[in-house]
Parts: structure tokens; C-alpha cells; sequence
């Protein structure tokens, strides 16, 4: 088993978004984290997914993605080529106490606190998943009340594979 | 011009002939228009039928087939058919009506969501939202279906939009997708690839399948392997694509193919698999079949390649463009050795000493006899069940098709499937062979064959059991037989004579041929039923 990150071009058609999810569904492949968003041209869309399989399995989810109609193109997003970035929002239980030591933490992280109320924070931060995953290990003494992490986007590195598109 | 009037321009200009279907409110405007028009339309049964006779007009005109229902269960009743024809890859545009636009969503009568519900066993699906689309989605719809790997392609339309008016029409000539452009033209560092293999190889194999007929290059194969002589076996949906007795052919492999072949597959050092996707059905073990031989697959599915084996030396694109290419190179080779061995395993291994019991008749033996009596070119189509296997088995091919539901084994496709197939060749004798559980999930469609004049020939191996079902509780479940008895089954003689056809029946092997030559001679569509051995078995 091994993880990889797939960037996918697709016409942004209706329904395009469920093609691809019912495709990773019905034939059993693995969806870590899924994330879309309209391009600079209003025509395509990306798309990042997580996917973790062997390489046979991997393979195939290249080779049946891009055989759906509405893809215009997929490909790896090698680690060392690429950069990934993750969005978190976590709401903490922080009493009047523990307010400080949790800012402290976040600044460390250049997390930011977007919301404060009398018994909780909400810290907003950015990074790829490991630095996510530290973040949270290093909440585990406080009491974390609601979790939400927006799954990778990713990019390759300079310009030797930017896809340009005509028309 | 309404949106309807537009639907039907369209079917114009892809030079459709025949619409199967059954109309209901949300289709009505379509059938309206396209009653003004030159395109027939079928009204056939029931849905599922209506892709099942559109598949078998596509297999035999090369043309897309074209069916249209109803909204809601008229589009659910289609599904098992659009799997059936995704299964083999049939080219099909099916166009299902909808409930108005705005009422999309809300659950109102007849409404069901089609375009969803299809998702996996179609190539492409369009839920029209505006009427000036139609054009593009209708040019882009037969395009998809009739390229690369082929297949069905769904057009949702709701009422309203069928009844508005179109402000301009022009059909587009040319096709701009952005994102759809299969491969046709296989890569030539890959071909000479393939060609030093086939120098180097002592025993190579060819495995065809249903690729080589969809991409009409059942000649291009045939020249091939003459001229290298290269000894061919087949998957289901490959048989036809050589003679049945073509000294080359060595039949079709796989659990239910035959000794010989699978031993001809198995033994050899380098196989070409033209056309098929190495499944379950045809290779007990795909992933290891690589384990002492190399594998060449040669498909228009890039996906195919890979999927169910390990290492091959992959070829992508249209099997007639690749063949046509190799067989303008000159390629060194000899294996007379290898053929003379295959020829003795078939010898050896071919025997079949499976008797009907006293007074019964033999599958193997009425095959055989029907066999050498129909044309040359008779399209034969077969059901699903033992007289799928049997039919595999006992028909010999000369230059017709063998037509059957392979990928998805639905019962019930011969009838509707050789209704449309005689639509496409109406001057080539087609049979539709069944048992008599498969007959009577299609029986219905006798009255479609009577209203529209199409001359049925339709044989029954009738013997009372859902007898594949049977076999298979005879080896796994020690003969406990359950749900799979056959009573109440209407007498044969009488339902013809409700449907206006003639009868014939073959209750022993006394005069079999006689009686073969009067059903296939009769004008008049014929229904023969063979009382076969109720034990006789597909495997044995």
C-alpha cells in the first residue's frame, strides 16, 4: 500500500464531481481526501485527490479516471516536484487558564485564532499533513471540540508541466 | 422547430433507421415528431427489450443502435439492457424522456433519476437543460458510442424542453471535445515491439475476442494468422472472428471453452490477446497466466491492459488500423512444429462422449445438424444458460456472426437482439436459439415481430429446468434441486398459433434435419421446439 496524489483537469461539467467519486466507489479504490475548485479559466476544474493502493491498483485508478469523458487530463503529483497545502479549523475548549498556552502553541505553528468565546478558540492553519498531524498531537493535553480539515490541494513546482489550455 | 422536431433531425442526420421503444407521457413529444419522419419506430414490449434489439441491429449494421422510453420506470426497465450492452461494448444511444425541468428533483410521478441511476454502466450520460444543446449533445452522444471502446450513452430529456422552440438548428460537423480523444493509431516503437516477439516466439497464440468484431477487422486477423500461421483460439464474444473449422482454430477457451484451447493457451510461449479483456470467464488465473509466457494485449481501452494480468507488452488502438500496419511488415517466423502439436491435442482431446438418453434428443447432435444446414453468412444468436454453452460449443461458424450476451449473461436477449439483427441484414437468415426459461423472459416480443413483419425463427432446447442452474446445484449443492423446475410452461404449439407463426417441434432424432429445413424454409416466423435431454449438461 502506498499513498499517492493525484491532480486532475476536468471540464467542469454538471455532476462531473460525482462521475469521479462513483467511479472510486464502485470499483473499491481508496479516497483519502478530495478537493475541487474552479481554475482561472471558469471552464475547468481541479481537482486533488489523496488515493493510497498498490501500484497495480494505482495504476488502474490513472488509466479508469482518465477514461471518463469529462477528464481532461491526470497526473501524479510527485512529492519532491510538488507542494501540497491543508487547511484546519480546530475549536479547543480553552478556559481563562489555558488561553495563553494554546496561543503560544499556535503561534509556533503560525496557526492564527480566529475565534474566541469565554470556553473556547477556533485556530485556523495551513500546511501540508504532517505539519497538521504535529499540530494536533501537540493539542492532545487540551480537549479539542470540533475538527475541520479541508483534505490537500496541490501544485507541481515550476512551469515544466503546466498544461496550457488552448481554445 | 421544437426541441422534439430537433431530437429527430438529429436521428436524420446519424442516418438512423429504427427507434425501439414505448412511448409514455414524457416521450410523447419525440414519438410525435418522429412519426413525421422516415425513421421507423418498434414499438417493442417492454423496455429492457427495446436495448436488447437495438444491440443486435448495432452488431450487425456497425451502425449505432437507438432506443427511446418514458421517463421513470420506462427508463428504469431500460437499465438491464444498457448494462448488457455496456458489458460488450455495443454502441447505443438510448434517450430516456423526463418530467419537466423545473420539476427535477421533487419526486413527481414518473420521475426517477435516470442519468444517476445509470452512472456505471453507461460511457457518458446528458441530462439536457436547454434546448439549443441538443445538436452538440446528440453529434457528441453518437461520436462517444461509436469510438474507442464502444459503448452506450444516455440522453436525459425532460417534457418542456422536447416542446420549446429552437431558436436556430445546425448540426455541428465536426466534433470539439476537449476532452475525449481515443486512440486509434497504435504506436509504432510498440508494433515492432510486438512483431520481434512474434520472431522469437517457438509457440505463439493468438486469443481474439469481441474487440475484432466491433472494430471490423475480422478480415484483417483472418489474413494475419494465414499468413504467419499462427494458431487462433477465442473467448465467447471473439467466436466468429475465425471459421469453426479453420484448421488454425483450436476453439474458444476459458471454464467453459474447450480442453484443447485452454491447453493450447496455456502451453504457449507468447500470446496476442486481439480484442479481450482477459476476464474471469475466459482465464481461471489471469494473474498468473504471465508466469511462462509473454503477454502482448492489444486493446482500445487503455485501461483494459493490466487490469486483470500482470506484465504485458501493452498495444493501445483500433485493432484494424494495428493489424493493417503489421501486416505491411515482413515478419520472420516458423513454428510447424507448434501447430502440428496443437493439431494432435485437438484430435486427442476433442472427443465428446457425453449420449443423450434413449429416445431424447442431443444438443450436441441438433447443433450440429442445424449447423450444416443454414447459410454461410446466418447470424445465429444464442441465450444465456446451457444453450449459450452448448450453442458456443456445437455451431460452426462459416462467414456469418455468432451473436450472444456474453459480459453480462442476461437472459432473454435472443429474441429481441435477433429481432433487430434480421432489421439490420433482412436478406440473411438469423435464428435466435434458447432454452425455455430465456424464451419466456422475452416471449413477450413475438407480438412486436408480428406487427412489424419481422420473420422470426426462433428455436427453444426446451427441458424443463432453468438447466444451467441446475447443472451447477448437481455439482455444488448434491443435486438438491430448487427454483429451477420449469412447470406451468405454456404449450409451445399453441402460443405460435396465438402469435400467428408456425410450429415445429423435434421430440427425437428420427427426420431432425427434414424438420430443420421446413422451420428455416417456412415464410411465415417459426418457432421450432427440440425436446433435449433434460440431464444432458454444458460441462461434463
Amino acid at each position: 500500500m502506498q499513498k499517492k496524489v493525484f491532480q486532475l483537469l476536468v471540464d467542469n461539467t454538471a455532476g462531473v464531481l460525482s462521475r469521479i467519486a462513483g467511479l472510486f466507489s464502485r470499483r473499491g479504490y481508496n479516497i483519502e481526501s478530495i478537493t475541487a475548485g474552479v481554475t482561472a479559466d471558469p471552464r475547468f476544474t481541479r481537482i486533488t485527490i489523496v488515493t493510497s493502493g498498490d501500484d497495480e491498483i494505482l495504476d488502474q485508478i490513472e488509466k479508469q479516471v482518465s477514461k471518463l469523458v469529462d477528464i481532461r487530463d491526470i497526473h501524479e503529483l510527485e512529492p519532491e516536484e510538488s507542494v501540497y497545502r491543508e487547511l484546519a479549523l480546530v475549536k479547543v475548549r480553552a478556559s481563562a487558564e489555558q488561553r495563553q498556552s494554546i496561543i503560544s502553541v499556535a503561534d509556533i505553528f503560525r496557526g492564527s485564532i480566529i475565534d474566541v468565546s469565554p470556553e473556547s478558540l477556533i485556530i485556523e492553519i495551513t500546511g501540508n499533513q504532517s505539519k497538521i498531524d504535529a499540530f494536533l498531537k501537540l493539542l492532545e493535553g487540551y480537549e479539542i471540540l470540533e475538527l475541520a480539515r479541508t483534505g490537500i490541494a496541490g501544485l507541481g513546482r515550476g512551469i515544466d508541466k503546466v498544461l496550457y489550455l488552448d481554445e | 422547430m421544437n426541441g422534439a422536431d430537433a431530437i429527430v433531425k438529429c436521428l436524420l442526420e446519424e442516418k438512423t433507421e429504427y427507434v425501439y421503444g414505448y412511448p409514455g407521457v414524457a416521450i410523447c413529444p419525440f414519438y410525435n415528431s418522429l412519426n413525421k419522419s422516415d425513421i421507423s419506430s418498434i414499438l417493442i414490449r417492454t423496455e429492457q427489450n427495446a436495448a436488447h434489439a437495438a444491440s443486435g441491429y448495432a452488431r450487425i449494421s456497425g451502425k449505432v443502435g437507438v432506443c427511446a422510453v418514458t421517463s421513470g420506470p420506462g427508463a428504469t426497465n431500460l437499465i438491464t439492457g444498457i448494462a448488457t450492452a455496456y458489458a460488450d461494448s455495443i454502441p447505443l444511444v438510448c434517450i430516456t424522456g423526463q418530467v419537466n425541468s423545473d420539476m427535477i428533483g421533487s419526486d413527481v410521478f414518473q420521475e426517477a433519476d435516470i442519468t444517476g441511476a445509470v452512472e456505471s454502466f453507461v460511457k457518458y450520460s446528458y441530462l439536457i437543460r436547454d434546448v439549443e444543446d441538443i445538436p452538440r449533445v446528440f453529434k457528441e452522444a453518437f461520436y462517444i458510442a461509436s469510438t474507442g471502446r464502444k459503448g452506450p450513452v444516455l440522453i436525459d430529456i425532460p417534457i418542456d424542453i422536447q416542446l420549446q422552440e429552437v431558436s436556430k438548428f445546425s448540426y455541428p460537423e465536426n466534433i470539439k471535445m476537449r476532452t475525449y480523444k481515443p486512440t486509434v493509431n497504435g504506436n509504432t516503437v510498440q508494433i515492432r515491439k510486438v512483431i520481434k516477439e512474434i520472431e522469437k516466439s517457438k509457440k505463439p497464440i493468438i486469443c481474439v475476442g469481441g474487440g475484432v468484431h466491433l472494430s471490423d477487422a475480422v478480415n484483417e486477423i483472418r489474413s494475419f494468422v494465414k499468413k504467419y500461421q499462427i494458431p487462433v483460439v477465442s473467448t465467447m464474444m471473439g467466436i466468429g472472428v475465425m471459421p469453426s473449422e479453420d484448421p488454425l482454430y483450436f476453439g474458444m477457451v476459458g471454464n467453459n471453452g474447450r480442453p484443447f484451447a485452454n491447453r493450447a493457451l496455456n502451453e504457449s510461449d507468447l500470446l496476442l490477446m486481439v480484442g479481450a479483456r482477459v476476464a474471469d470467464r475466459a482465464v481461471n488465473r489471469p494473474d498468473l497466466i504471465t508466469e511462462n509466457k509473454v503477454l502482448v494485449h492489444i486493446d482500445v481501452d487503455p485501461a483494459e491492459i493490466g487490469k486483470n494480468v500482470g506484465p504485458t507488452i501493452p498495444l493501445v488502438g483500433d485493432i484494424k488500423h494495428i493489424f493493417d500496419d503489421i501486416l505491411k511488415e515482413a515478419i520472420e517466423c516458423e513454428h510447424q512444429d507448434w501447430l502440428s502439436l496443437l493439431s494432435k491435442y485437438r484430435s486427442e482431446m476433442g472427443r465428446n462422449s457425453q449420449l443423450a438418453a434413449e429416445g431424447k434428443v442431443s444438443p450436441k447432435e441438433f447443433i450440429e445438424s442445424l449447423s450444416r444446414i443454414l447459410d454461410d453468412d446466418a447470424i445465429y444468436v444464442a441465450d444465456v444458460g446451457q444453450n449459450q454453452i452448448w450453442s458456443c460449443e456445437y455451431f460452426k461458424v462459416r462467414d456469418g456472426r455468432f451473436l450472444t450476451s456474453g459480459g453480462m449473461g442476461t437472459m432473454g436477449y435472443s429474441i429481441p437482439a435477433a429481432m433487430g439483427a434480421k432489421m439490420a441484414a433482412p436478406d440473411r437468415q438469423v435464428i435466435a436459439v434458447c432454452g425455455d426459461g430465456s424464451f419466456q423472459m422475452s416471449s413477450m416480443e413475438l407480438a412486436t415481430a408480428r406487427q412489424h413483419g419481422v420473420p422470426l425463427k426462433i428455436i427453444i432446447l426446451k427441458n424443463g429446468y432453468l438447466g444451467m442452474v441446475r447443472e451447477y446445484q448437481h455439482y455444488s449443492y448434491k443435486d438438491n434441486y430448487t427454483m429451477v423446475e420449469l412447470k406451468g410452461d405454456p404449450d409451445l404449439c399453441l402460443l405460435a398459433q396465438a402469435y400467428d407463426m408456425s410450429y415445429y417441434q423435434i421430440a427425437d432424432n428420427v427426420e431432425m434435419s427434414k424438420t430443420i429445413i421446413q422451420f428455416l424454409t417456412d415464410k411465415k416466423s417459426s418457432i421450432l421446439e427440440v425436446d433435449v435431454d433434460p440431464m444432458y449438461l454444458a460441462k461434463y
